[in-house]
């Protein structure tokens, strides 16, 4: 086997998404790295499965059987532990697109976006209205109410930060969006759907705070944008599933010369003066006998997820998550093959949203027939967490099988990075898309490489920074 | 089932199919070279590991009215840890399995990575098996290592083609190819491509908005 390089650029660890951007991105800038991870497959916390092997995840079975054997071919199956999907506007999306790495994916469309009004059996399931001329026909609101939102919708449509007369008066660095819905004489169930399952907020606090109108502005405007883009939904998604995202970035990685090692534990992190300065490490497939390989190099910076510093990170909330499989489609949703369904928090007497992501075999990640759906929130409590998702499960109808672990901590870096030259992602969180997820692969690239990642014209042959 | 449904031949007729291939094998048995070869018909005695290119394309006319279409793509040094993606044999129509003639070890190596096709991959894809470096036994017969009658019984046992080929004299090459192409499923393929047209996801492009959308909010320009 050949030799590990004795110095790198950028030593990364885990191979989830967020690493694999920021390899992708150093390694075609020309940075040398070297990319580990302990597991035997791409993805880390964001890979997706088979079924057999999600089974075994979980342990929800009597040993000595086999349960997954009565879903056809194990690797049929690539069930998402991340339930995220791409806006068709986003950032990931312009990423996927600069760096071409779409050339080794093909995504499909998300057939729908659905809000819940209403809870237990009065709850009603209906279309979140993509633009003004939706709106006037959405079962959401009322006649005069439909008026207002239309109004509302085409302001947001003709906003621009830079033209005052786009404004309508309002200061959005300095108002809250209180102000801005109240200018619009809208109801509160309209705040709901519009601030939920159109900006995707999980929460009500943007609604008070100064100056959250203009993110708040520019959400519902990613939405929209998103949704104008392919019709259906604002979303799309990878077909064989969100751990395609990973190998993908990881191949854009290698092709840039970035060396790619999986069943590799770290043994030990090498400090100099408090900065990080290499690792040894030791690679040993499963099964395999003998010590396996050790090794040990040089790393000019360190990039890695929360799981490789324990030490170095903070919990900051628990998601919860019932990844469950039906064999039929989510009652009043058009009998979508694929869909988000948002459950507003003030709809179910909760302080966070429960958020549906629902895939299928449309998306080849499951055989004919079969429907993933993930349910998920933020835990509000500290015990029957099953009972937080229950309004979520309910819509869901008849379920061939759930797979809902403890629940997950949320992890954020303690520090930049800067002082221990460590630079830690955050975990992936309850937002229904990546849209943070970039944020972070931004903010990590800017504390480890002192400039802004800017990623139009990331292809071959051009610079991926600003000139300054 | 095809990597990208393939588009329809320009005149009546005619047959045209793209299909993806695999290349696997030992570092420095020479896959980047046979490729390079078969694509630019380029050697180069120095080359360096794979860096920067995400797949190369090559068609070739089997007869005045049938074309195959190679998207050819390269492990990018994966391989060199075991850590080939499952996305690398995703919807793989056929694969060359590559080993150097004058290093014994690299077909064991190859015989391996045959074996993790046959569990990775579509059931139906096609193999060849490639003894690469000719030339060097050609100058020096013993510098031989792997006798072409032993590589030859295991590939027919094994269903595999076998050719031995050397990137620099260009020998074989070409017929390596042809001999994958010609077991391809073309008439299939290119029916099916016919009548799908297109990808079956959505296309991606830049980050306008999509044209002719007139969706009053939507119609921002940003």
């Amino acid at each position: 086997m050949d030799e590990i390089a004795p110095e790198y650029d950028v030593v990364v660890l885990g191979t989830g998404l967020t690493e694999c951007v920021l390899s992708g991105v150093l390694s075609v800038k020309g940075k040398k790295v070297l990319h580990i991870d302990r597991n035997d497959h791409y993805g880390a916390e964001a890979a997706s499965l088979n079924i057999e092997a999600l089974f075994k995840k979980y342990g929800n079975y009597p040993e000595g059987t086999e349960p997954w054997k009565k879903y056809g071919r194990v690797n049929d199956w690539n069930i998402d532990l991340v339930p995220k999907l791409l806006m068709s506007n986003g950032e990931l999306t312009n990423i996927l697109v600069s760096t071409d790495v779409t050339r080794y994916l093909e995504f499909k469309q998300i057939a729908g976006s659905y809000v819940q009004q209403g809870n237990g059996t009065r709850a009603t399931v209906a279309k979140v209205p993509s633009d003004a001329s939706e709106a006037l026909r959405s079962p959401l609101m009322g006649l005069f109410e439909k008026r207002r939102a239309k109004k509302f919708l085409e302001w947001v449509g003709a906003f621009k930060d830079e033209d005052p007369a786009t404004h309508n008066g309002m200061n959005l660095n300095t108002c809250t969006m209180k102000e801005v819905y109240d200018k619009f004489g809208l109801e509160a169930t309209t705040r709901d759907f519009i601030g939920h399952s159109m900006a995707l907020y999980t929460t009500d606090d943007y609604i008070g705070t100064k100056g959250m109108a203009k993110d708040a502005v520019e959400r519902i405007r990613l939405y929209v944008n998103s949704m104008a883009r392919y019709g259906k939904s604002p979303y799309i998604y990878p077909l064989y599933g969100l751990g395609e995202l990973p190998q993908g970035f990881a191949r854009l990685s290698a092709i840039y010369g970035g060396t790619y090692m999986l069943n590799t534990n770290v043994d030990e992190v090498l400090y100099e003066g408090g900065k990080a300065v290499g690792i040894k490490a030791t690679m040993k497939e499963r099964g395999e006998e003998g010590e396996g390989m050790k090794f040990e190099t040089k790393a000019g910076k360190i990039l890695a997820d929360p799981s490789y510093f324990p030490g170095k990170v903070q919990v900051v909330g628990h998601l919860l998550k019932a990844i469950c499989i039906l064999n039929h489609p989510i009652d009043k949703t058009d009998n979508s093959d694929s869909l988000q369904l948002i459950l507003p928090q003030s709809q179910i007497g909760r302080k966070h949203d429960i958020y549906i992501a629902m895939v299928s075999w449309a998306h080849n990640v499951a055989p004919k027939g079969y429907y993933i759906a993930i349910v998920s929130t933020i835990a509000e409590r500290d015990s029957n967490h099953h009972l937080e998702l229950q309004p979520g499960l309910d819509r869901l109808g008849k379920i061939e099988e759930t797979f809902m672990g403890p629940p997950i901590p949320l992890y954020e870096p303690l520090e930049s990075g800067v002082n221990d030259n460590i630079y830690i992602s955050k975990s992936y969180d309850a937002t229904s898309h990546f849209e943070t997820t970039t944020d972070d692969v931004k903010d990590i690239y800017r504390r480890a490489e002192g400039q802004e990642l800017v990623v139009e014209g990331l292809r071959e042959g051009q610079n991926l920074v600003a000139e300054e | 089932m095809a990597a990208r449904p393939p588009q329809q031949g320009g005149r009546p007729g005619a047959r045209f199919a793209q299909f993806k291939l695999v290349l696997l094998g030992e570092s420095a048995v020479g896959k980047s070279s046979l490729v390079l070869r078969f694509v630019k018909d380029q050697f180069d005695d120095y080359r360096e590991s794979t860096i920067g290119a995400a797949f190369l394309t090559q068609t070739i006319a089997l007869d005045e009215s049938t074309t195959v279409k190679f998207e050819i793509w390269d492990t990018a040094g994966q391989e060199r840890y075991k850590s080939l993606a499952p996305m690398y044999y995703r919807n793989a129509n056929c694969a060359v399995v590559v080993y150097d003639i004058t290093q014994a070890s690299s077909l064991d190596k190859a015989k391996a990575w045959v074996k993790e096709l046959q569990r990775q991959a579509n059931e139906n894809i096609i193999i060849a098996l490639a003894g690469n470096k000719l030339d060097l036994v050609t100058e020096q017969p013993d510098k031989r290592a792997v006798q072409t009658s032993d590589a030859e019984a295991y590939a027919q046992e094994a269903g595999l083609l076998f050719f031995e080929t050397s990137a620099k004299t260009a020998e074989n090459v070409k017929e390596l190819f042809t001999a994958i192409a010609k077991k391809l499923p073309i008439e299939q393929a290119s029916q099916r491509g016919m009548r799908a047209g297109t990808r079956q996801g959505v296309q991606l492009g830049g980050r306008s908005e999509a044209p002719g959308t007139q969706t009053g909010a939507g119609a921002c320009n940003c």
